[in-house]
């Protein structure tokens, strides 16, 4: 488990990173937390010549108050994320996602940008940041760009972003009050989902009056179950109709079948897995 | 815990059946120990490994000069390169006259026969320089067709060595007629299909990968006059043994040293391919030589475990009661026969009666080679397959018969009034009590009240249905008796050696020759020899795992230690305290019969007159006033061979709830009640207990090995390996019951496989029992919730929906489609997939 060699840099600013990032070109590789890279380089399973540390950048981190989103910087770890109160007020699904990131090793090392940037459909983060319409924050040689949620995740492991671009921020718009839950399936603690489901509703007075439905591993990149939010909108939160509603959790996905499980039984777990989040968001 | 609440009426001494914390644990856990893989030498040279991406395949060429150019690189070996010298590794098990044993070179030289297999080898100054320059060695291949499916693979449809003509290796049979130790089977069967009753089922013991936690390393230096060779191993003796025959070098030339060894599970029970090159790479370049492994190539190269299709016949009569037992069994090799290889399956034969009373038994087994990794022990090594299949039918016959399964096993059990027991395998089991063990671990679980609920939650048609798994296990431990292994044609004894060292400051010096690997000897081997000699823990040094030290032995597994090695320390032990009662009764003159051994004193009977055993020590280092005659030395060597196996069993209880919507598995409840005779350590007892329990408990629902079509490891990473960690698992409720063992002097019985033997059907029975009345009898293991969903809802009634094989892709597309090792190309077809 040796990494071939590589060069590496730990620049101080954004700035600089992307001055690296433009001088090392197709050979440079951005690290965040190193927690998906470095175990792809140690298997040589990718070579970069240049590695590009965003560590030292003290300006990617830590979360913010910005009006009507909070902003998560980053390189903002996901155990920082976890237990940041600004996140636990306004973006809950949030926090019950990035509690359920791998094991409190990579929650402590791995970064809240790092993850999402990776786009790894299994990821736990996707699916909320989809869900909550999040917006990507990315910097490039030509100033910032922002990128909705709904355009950044293109493929398995392929985003919006330039090869010569950073993710520095996510903007995430105020959800106050909203009732969230992630509901994750796996055999294993520390494994990646088979199945996930973010959902975050807003009831008024027993009946749903909005919803929001993330799906985890459904798919090449996170996908919304847009099918079952507007199914879910005015109806009460019961067992029964929700239950209803779920069945079409699965419509229009193509999930993958791998040693976990095939792509038909995944479709299940979808809807049963709405199901249980959405009336666990909803407090039923 | 109550683990300990049988013991104080049993414990014969102070020290045996202390809770000691163990002595090894703050080097181990501050890491303050020597592994293989920290040893450095001066001048030391580092090996990569080329390995083969294909099953199967001719080499046709292999151009090493890229590789041989590259920076820091000292050689490239090829097995054309070394053809001559390298051998074969050897398989210390032919279990038939006619075993097809293919030769096994270190360094393929023609011919791949699993993906993993090594092509070449780059010795370097550096590790990373090494492992470089193998992404420079440039093999061609051409594919042939490889034997992937065990049963496919037993018809000779497509062979693994097409030179040898077949698949099948060896068959085994025992038949309880032919032995004499019980009557015809095939008979009891016919009879059975006459109004009685007939099971036939067939299960599948899945493909496991030992795992342990150090990945296998080793260091040779032959720059002395001996040629040194560290390696992470279980059986540093063995090893000794078989290079020097293999490799034709003295054997008075080699040391063999196996320092702290971080685990094996039967995994580094081997003589490695890596061990063989490593030797040979320091032998031609005169330099100290290191290879430690990747994790990847751990799982992908060291041996695997399990394995087997086994189909059983059950034959009772109509009231439940067992006439009769065939087993058949077909058992995957691998590409080679490996050191103990179709032993394996074949240390299962004795056990698959198990605790009941069949009349008539019939055990065949057919090894097979494939194109696949070579398997050989894995914790348990046979017994838990035959404990899994016969604790799978009882339960089919309790269903049958329609009775609960506790009651199908009281009915036919042998009691405990009927020890010592000759089974229908024809071996005699020392002591036991089945219906004590049973009887504490139904009251522990609350078993009367887990069927109430069952019952309830069945009626209600509630969405969490609970199932209760029963496992009433034996197995054989202490390998071995070596009179039994020679008539099994293993090719050496199961006996054990120990030395016993006065030193003159009255200090204790223990060499054992079984090599511990994390189970605990310095600790117990210490409370033994306190107890024994009367002198303080703190004052016993046990000193194992160098041949230079411990020159003498036969190593660990099989539950073997204490109950083999133990025993030979007592008997060294023993001799000190007969050379040193010469003494005293010379220095106290008075006669040898007058004296009497106690708490480390010799006392003259009737007299305050006495003299400590350091006292004698020191008097015998001294030599200045000995009996005419006697040596200056109380140093004592004993070598034990045991007369028979001895046999833990146990109660194991499990209750699990089966989420119908999902088909996930949650343990509820694990109550497991083992007796293993005297526990000298009940902490290391407890430990062993845990530790075999997940790791069985693993096998009924996590781990499998699975290969893609083109016979790559797809779960070759711990991504899709899933080994559990202490979050996957629950608190065990464990208790004993103790019958002690009437095959060795402290009465105790080996327990390292214990948990993980009794373990696996215990679930398995309690999955199956869950969702039964949804029409289902089995589910293959690993019982993985989209098995359990296709079970209960009507799409796969027996659990066979099989592993689909890929890989999860966690990496990048252009980093997988970069790679040019084929071990990963599973999981770049499978991120196609996704588009």
């Amino acid at each position: 488990m040796i990494a071939a060699q590589f060069d590496y840099v730990a620049p101080a600013t954004v700035e600089e990173a992307l001055a690296a990032l433009a001088e090392g070109g197709d050979e440079a590789k951005i690290m965040a937390g190193g927690q998906s890279l470095l175990p792809v380089m140690r298997m040589r399973l990718n070579a970069p010549e240049l590695v590009i540390d965003l560590g030292k950048i003290e300006a990617l981190r830590g979360v913010r108050d910005d009006g009507d989103a909070i902003v998560i910087g980053a390189m903002t770890p996901h155990s920082q994320v976890a237990t940041d109160p600004l996140v636990a007020e306004h973006a809950l699904l949030v926090r019950r996602a990035v509690v359920e990131v791998a094991d409190p090793q990579v929650r402590h090392r791995g970064t809240f940008g790092g993850a999402l940037a990776h786009a790894d459909p299994a990821g736990d983060l996707g699916a909320p940041a989809l869900a909550l319409n999040a917006q990507f924050v990315v910097a490039g040689a030509h100033g910032t760009r922002a990128v909705e949620a709904a355009d950044f995740f293109v493929d398995l492991f392929t985003t919006a972003m330039e090869d010569t671009e950073i993710l520095t921020e996510v903007r995430i718009p105020k959800h106050t009050g909203w009732g969230a839950h992630y509901e994750k399936f796996v055999r294993v603690a520390h494994q990646w989902p088979i199945v996930a489901v973010a959902a975050a509703v807003r009831v008024d007075g027993g009946t749903i009056a909005e919803a929001r439905v993330g799906l985890t591993n459904m798919g090449s990149t996170p996908l919304r179950a847009r099918a079952v939010e507007e199914a879910l909108v005015g109806k009460p939160a019961t067992d029964e109709a929700v239950r209803a509603a779920a069945t079409s959790a699965a419509d229009g996905t193509n999930p993958p079948s791998d040693l976990n499980g095939d792509a038909d039984y995944r479709r299940h777990l979808a809807t049963v897995l709405t199901r249980r989040a959405v009336l666990a968001a909803a407090g039923a | 815990m109550t683990v300990t609440e049988d013991r104080a009426e049993t414990a014969p001494k102070a020290e045996v059946g202390q809770a000691r914390r163990r002595k090894e644990d703050q080097r181990l856990i501050t890491g303050r120990t020597k592994w293989t893989d920290n040893i450095q030498l001066p001048g030391m040279l580092h090996l990569a490994m080329v390995r083969s991406p294909f099953a199967h395949a001719r080499i046709t060429n292999i151009d090493v000069e890229a590789a041989k150019a590259s920076p820091n690189v000292v050689s490239v070996l090829t097995g054309a390169d070394v053809a001559d010298e390298q051998g074969g590794l050897p398989n210390a098990w032919p279990i038939t006259p006619d075993q097809v044993t293919p030769n096994h070179p270190s360094i393929a030289v023609d011919r791949v026969t699993f993906a993993g297999e090594i092509v070449a080898v780059v010795v370097a100054r550096s590790a990373a320089a090494a492992r470089d320059a193998v992404e420079l060695v440039d093999v061609d291949y051409e594919e042939l067709p490889a034997a992937l499916d065990l049963k496919e693979a037993a018809e000779d449809k497509v062979l693994a060595h097409p030179d040898l003509g077949t698949n099948k290796s060896a068959l085994w049979v025992f038949d309880s007629e032919t032995a004499g130790s019980g009557s015809g089977v095939d008979a009891a069967i016919e009879a059975a299909r006459d109004g009685g009753i007939v099971i036939e089922r067939e299960y599948r013991q899945q493909r496991l990968i030992p795992a342990f936690m150090e990945p296998r390393s080793c260091v040779v230096d032959p720059t002395g006059d001996q040629i040194v060779v560290w390696t992470a191993t279980q059986i540093p003796h063995i090893l000794r043994f078989l290079m020097a025959a293999v490799l034709g070098y003295p054997e008075s030339k080699i040391r063999v040293i196996a320092p702290d060894v971080g685990g094996g599970f039967g995994g580094k029970l081997q003589t490695t391919p890596e061990e063989w090159i490593t030797f040979m790479a320091a032998r031609r370049l005169g330099k100290p030589c290191k290879y430690t492994e990747s994790r990847s190539e751990s799982l992908i190269a060291a041996h695997h475990g399990r394995d087997q299709w086994q189909k059983l016949t059950l034959s009772a009569e109509k009231d439940g009661t067992v006439t009769g037992l065939k087993v058949e069994l077909l058992a995957d090799l691998g590409s080679y026969v490996a050191l103990m290889g179709g032993g394996v399956p074949v240390l299962g034969a004795f056990m698959y009666n198990s605790i009941y009373k069949f009349p008539a038994y019939q055990f065949n087994c057919q090894t097979v080679l494939t194109n696949k990794t070579w398997t050989d022990a894995y914790r348990g090594a046979g017994r838990p397959e035959a404990t899994f299949a016969i604790e799978r039918i009882m339960d089919e016959l309790a269903a049958e018969v329609g009775v609960d399964p506790m009651a199908i096993r009281e009915q036919n059990w042998i009691t405990h009034e009927e020890f010592p027991f000759t089974s229908v395998a024809g071996l005699e089991y020392d002591s036991g009590n089945y219906e004590a063990a049973t009887e504490k671990a139904k009251k522990m679980f609350g078993y009367d009240a887990l069927r109430a609920e069952q019952e309830q939650r069945r009626a209600s048609e509630d969405p969490v249905q609970l199932g209760i798994g029963i496992s009433t296990f034996t197995e054989m431990c202490g390998l071995a008796p070596s009179r039994i292994l020679g008539a099994l044609d293993y090719g050496a004894g199961g006996w054990e050696h120990a030395s016993v060292r006065m030193l003159p400051t009255g200090k204790v010096e223990v060499l054992t020759g079984s090599s511990a690997h994390g189970q605990g000897h310095e600790t117990a081997w210490s409370q033994i020899v306190a107890d024994r000699l009367g002198v303080p823990f703190e004052d016993v040094e046990v000193l194992h795992g160098d041949t230079q030290i411990a020159h003498k032995g036969m190593d660990t597994y099989g539950s073997r230690s204490l109950v083999v090695g133990g025993e030979a320390v007592i008997k060294a032990a023993d001799k000190v305290i007969e050379k040193a009662k010469v003494i005293a009764a010379h220095l106290l003159e008075a006669s040898v019969d007058d004296l009497e051994f106690s708490g480390g004193r010799f006392g003259v009977k009737g007299t305050d007159q006495g003299l400590a055993m350091a006292e004698i020590a020191l008097a015998t280092f001294a030599a200045h006033n000995l009996p005419d005659g006697v040596e200056a030395s109380l140093d004592s060597d004993a070598t034990f061979d045991p007369v028979s196996f001895s046999y833990p069993h146990g109660t194991h209880l499990c209750a699990v709830e089966i989420d119908t919507e999902t088909g996930a598995v949650a343990m509820r409840k694990y109550v497991a009640v083992d007796d293993i005779g005297t526990i000298v350590n009940p902490l290391i007892v407890e430990g062993q207990v845990h530790g075999g329990l997940v790791q069985g408990i693993a096998q009924a629902l996590w781990e499998e090995a699975v290969h893609d079509d083109a016979g790559t490891l797809v779960s070759a990473s711990f991504v899709d390996y899933l080994v559990p960690t202490a979050a996957d698992t629950i608190s065990f409720d464990t208790a004993h019951t103790t019958s002690p063992s009437t095959t060795n002097t402290l009465g105790t019985k080996g327990v390292g496989e214990a948990g993980c033997i009794a373990s696996t059907p215990a679930v398995v029975n309690a999955v199956v029992d869950a969702i039964r009345h949804f029409g289902v009898n089995d589910v293959q293991m690993p019982c993985t919730p989209a098995r359990v969903y296709k079970a209960i809802h009507q799409q796969d009634q027996g659990g066979e929906t099989p592993t689909p094989g890929g890989a999860a892709p966690h990496f990048d597309e252009a980093d997988v489609a970069d790679r040019s090792a084929g071990a990963t190309d599973g999981a770049a077809a499978q991120a196609g997939d996704h588009q």
